[in-house]
């Protein structure tokens, strides 16, 4: 089985965020970058249909700048095969671009499974992976909790407000992956050192600045200074009256 | 005279609320609105669009979209969406929504941007708000596409009745066979509601000690007569005291309800992602220093086996 997988290098969700003196990008001074959460997630699915079907590869491809090599690493350390760095400085805040790259790149490839994480912690833009099947004219299932797939054929789970839905699929597909798919594994020792053997490719990409224009990164804006309206049960009839009163929400 | 198309959405024949929002949004984006729908025949409810600012409603029929048919429902709205001119087309970022509409973006070859809360137009450009680094910083886009997509965040625009005539136009839409069916959909406990959608949601962490004791939160959440639904901490998840649907934060849901009620959680930066924009926060913790205190608009300090107990005491007094 030759599996595609697409990640994402973002900043650890813990990152105190300040903003950059464009007022209009992340100020990276100081910030840890990880792998995207939920790519993972796609990573593992990936290894584990590998190792189910005893046989094909798993690549890993980024779009991203020169660091995003590391996170490549981080895959190919949980198993991966090989990577590919679709490199540029400034990833676009228009994911039809990030789709168009990947998609021309992924379109040579005989893939059975190209898998995502939903969405990047960073942008939550939740749209690369269905975009990307848009584009090569693949099937798509988005956020699966569940997959099974039997010879040609898929089914995934997904969740829906106050359900799931069950829904089948056949292959080659795109798949992105919601967390509860699996437990993604820990990159051991060896996965480690033999990652920085591992083959990772790394082709420069000119990305147009698509049809979002960022107009200016704030900070949310405050909530009002809360108040402790006391201690135990004995603050409950106060807590209400100030829901009703003050907050109006009752 | 401009136009935006907002897509809406329908379950089992009856409209889903969130269309509301999503008609009120579209047209903060002024012009006329015309409400569409995916249907496998009359939708329910679809008549009240009028009443929340839509000039139109028209209803897509086919007997396949009487589920979730994602590759149909998005050939059927890109079709439409070429035919009209629209300078906008809005969607919910619901979990129908945040599938379709990238689907629908990419055949029309444009940028979307989702999940927004807050959108309008400056300089004859279609703007938009997105919350980004875990509602950490807000993110201000021009949306440039034409037509400019958009999916709004559920419970942030506020249905404003603004009654119109309201004309009603059913189409039968020819789409190609789809190749991912949803074959069935599995229904949560009847009545429940989902914590992304309800007006009160009540979340419990790891300070209710077991997962027994969450039906201190249901009864709670009963007591607020089916407005609430009961979320959870990703530790409780993890444990797998509580399912994944319920989880709130970066890798639950983003909710964002009248009221929510965080009982015995610390407020660790990954659930502060997932309800820091709901509109009235209320923290019970038994630690004074827990950091769900600094973004909570009323804190009770205290054991919540005997302060929600009596919180539902008071409100059934109200709902009684």
């Amino acid at each position: 089985m030759n599996i595609a997988v697409c990640i994402k290098r973002v900043p650890d969700s813990e990152t105190r965020v300040k903003i950059g003196s464009d007022g209009k990008s992340l100020d990276e001074a100081g910030v840890k970058f990880v792998l995207n959460p939920y790519d993972e997630f796609a990573v593992e699915e990936a290894l584990q249909r590998k190792e189910k079907a005893g046989s094909g590869e798993v690549a890993v491809f980024s779009v991203g700048p020169a660091a995003a090599q590391e996170t490549i690493r981080t895959a190919l350390a949980m198993g991966a095969d090989r990577g590919v760095l679709l490199q540029s400085d400034k990833i676009p805040a228009d994911g039809y671009i990030t789709a168009q790259a990947l998609a021309a790149e992924l379109k040579a490839g005989n893939w059975d499974l190209i898998l995502f994480g939903k969405m990047a912690i960073d942008d939550y833009n939740q749209q690369v992976g269905p975009m990307v099947a848009e584009l090569l004219g693949l099937p798509c299932v988005t956020a699966a909790t569940h997959l099974e797939i039997d010879g040609a054929k898929g089914v995934a789970e997904r969740e829906i407000e106050g359900g799931i839905e069950v829904v089948e699929f056949p292959l080659p597909a795109v798949l992105t992956a919601d967390k509860g798919l699996n437990e993604p594994r820990y990159p051991a020792l060896k996965g480690i050192m033999a990652a920085k053997k591992k083959p990772l490719e790394v082709k420069p990409v000119q990305l147009g600045a698509g049809s979002i224009e960022i107009v200016a990164l704030t900070p949310p804006p405050q909530r009002k200074d809360g108040k402790i309206v006391g201690e135990g049960a004995a603050a409950v009839p106060e807590l209400v009256r100030l829901l009703r009163e003050e907050a109006k929400v009752l | 005279m401009t136009s935006v198309l907002a897509v809406v959405e329908q379950r089992d024949g009856a409209l889903r609320k969130i269309s509301h929002e999503v008609v009120t949004a579209a047209h903060r984006l002024g012009g006329t609105v015309e409400a569409l729908v995916c249907a496998a025949g009359p939708v329910k409810g679809a008549d009240q669009l009028g009443k929340f600012g839509a000039d139109t409603v028209v209803t897509l029929t086919n007997a396949a979209f009487a589920k979730y048919a994602p590759e149909g429902m998005a050939h059927a709205i890109t079709e439409r969406a070429k035919s009209g001119g629209y300078t906008a087309v809005v969607f919910a970022a619901s979990a129908t929504g945040k599938d379709l509409a990238p689907r629908v973006a990419a055949k029309l070859g444009v940028a979307l941007a989702g999940d927004v809360t807050e959108v309008g137009v400056e300089g004859g450009a279609v703007v938009a708000t997105r919350p980004v680094y875990a509602g950490k910083a807000l993110l201000k886009v021009k949306v440039m596409g034409k037509p400019a997509m958009l999916s709004v965040r559920p419970n942030v625009f506020t249905p404003v009745e603004r009654p119109k005539a309201g004309t009603a136009e059913t189409i039968a839409a020819n789409v190609p066979a789809g190749r991912v069916v949803v074959r069935e959909i599995k229904a949560a406990e009847a009545g429940a509601l989902d914590v992304a959608e309800a007006q009160v949601v009540i979340s419990g962490g790891r300070g209710l000690k077991e997962p027994g004791n969450f039906k201190v939160l249901e009864e709670l959440a009963r007591a607020f007569g089916g407005q609430a639904a009961v979320g959870a901490s990703r530790a409780v998840v993890d444990a797998g005291w509580r399912a994944h649907a319920d989880q709130v934060g970066q890798t639950g849901k983003t909710v964002s309800p009248t009221l929510y009620i965080a009982v015995g959680i610390s407020g660790a930066i990954q659930h502060l992602a997932g309800m820091r924009t709901s509109k009235v926060i209320v923290a019970i913790n038994k630690d004074k220093d827990a950091p769900i205190f600094k973004v909570a608009d009323y804190g009770v300090v205290g054991d919540l086996f005997e302060v929600v107990p009596k919180l539902t005491e008071e409100i059934k007094k109200l709902h009684g």
